[in-house]
């Protein structure tokens, strides 16, 4: 239940981001100034923890629907459904203890230049 | 085709795109989010240098094509999920399909159109073999 729900939430968080992502990538097409001008609303603190939401919402979608593709295709996964869901958890917390350190301190201190 | 067969083929479609995406996605990150700097360092020369490279116009034109796909057919369960009348429903997947339609235009075509060094231009904003030769 919780998986469906979380699969859902940051799945369309996922979808919006998306749009916003293809846009800004497209004003390359503009200039190199009005490109780097857009991103550089990416690159402020409050920016910064959307992105750590995001990476997470990401990883969270990413882990479980490895899970919800191994519950449909083996014969084994509906039995085993649950322990994979708190696979999913714990790997999800261990990849996201090795990324947000690394991109916070980025967004923070203005980069490792 | 039948309504059945369409749904059938969206649900294998989402397994195998999705499968995909994961490696597609982690990448992108990796070599976006996780490079010396991170966020910070991602500008026009970080980017128009890497879309120099076919490689990686060929890796960015199918991470759009299937996220955006994936997306928006995942946009269309929940929508059929929790909108019952019917005329919003239809407004809602047709401004869904029509916004899919035109980000993927827009997308493929800055990926195979842009031009790495364009005409004046600051040479410290362009990737670093813009002022070479």
């Amino acid at each position: 239940m919780w998986s469906w729900v979380l699969h859902r939430i940051t799945g369309i968080a996922i979808y919006f981001f998306l749009l916003v992502h293809v846009l800004d990538t497209a004003t390359l097409r503009i200039s190199p100034e009005v490109y780097n001008g857009v991103l550089g609303a990416y690159k402020t603190p409050i920016m910064g923890i959307g992105e750590a939401g995001l990476v997470g919402a990401i990883v969270f979608h990413a882990l479980n629907g490895l899970r919800i593709i191994l519950v449909d295709a083996t014969s084994w996964g509906t039995r085993h459904q649950k322990k994979m869901f708190y696979i999913v958890l714990v790997v999800w917390a261990i990849l996201m203890a090795g990324f947000l350190p690394r991109h916070l301190i980025n967004v923070f201190t203005g980069g490792a230049e | 085709m039948s309504r059945l067969k369409l749904e059938r083929l969206g649900w294998i479609f989402m397994r195998v795109s999705g499968f995909i995406l994961v490696a597609l996605i982690f990448t992108h990150l990796i070599v976006n989010v996780l490079q010396d700097g991170g966020v910070h360092s991602i500008d026009f020369a970080f980017v128009a240098g890497k879309l120099a490279d076919p490689m990686w116009q060929w890796f960015d034109v199918t991470l759009l094509w299937l996220a955006l796909i994936h997306g928006t057919n995942g946009m269309r369960v929940v929508i059929e999920d929790y909108v019952y009348r019917p005329v919003l429903k239809r407004v809602l997947l047709g401004g869904l399909g029509i916004s899919t339609a035109l980000l993927i235009v827009l997308g493929t075509l800055v990926i195979f159109t842009l031009d790495p060094c364009p005409a004046g231009s600051p040479a410290d904003l362009l990737p670093s073999f813009c002022s070479a030769s």
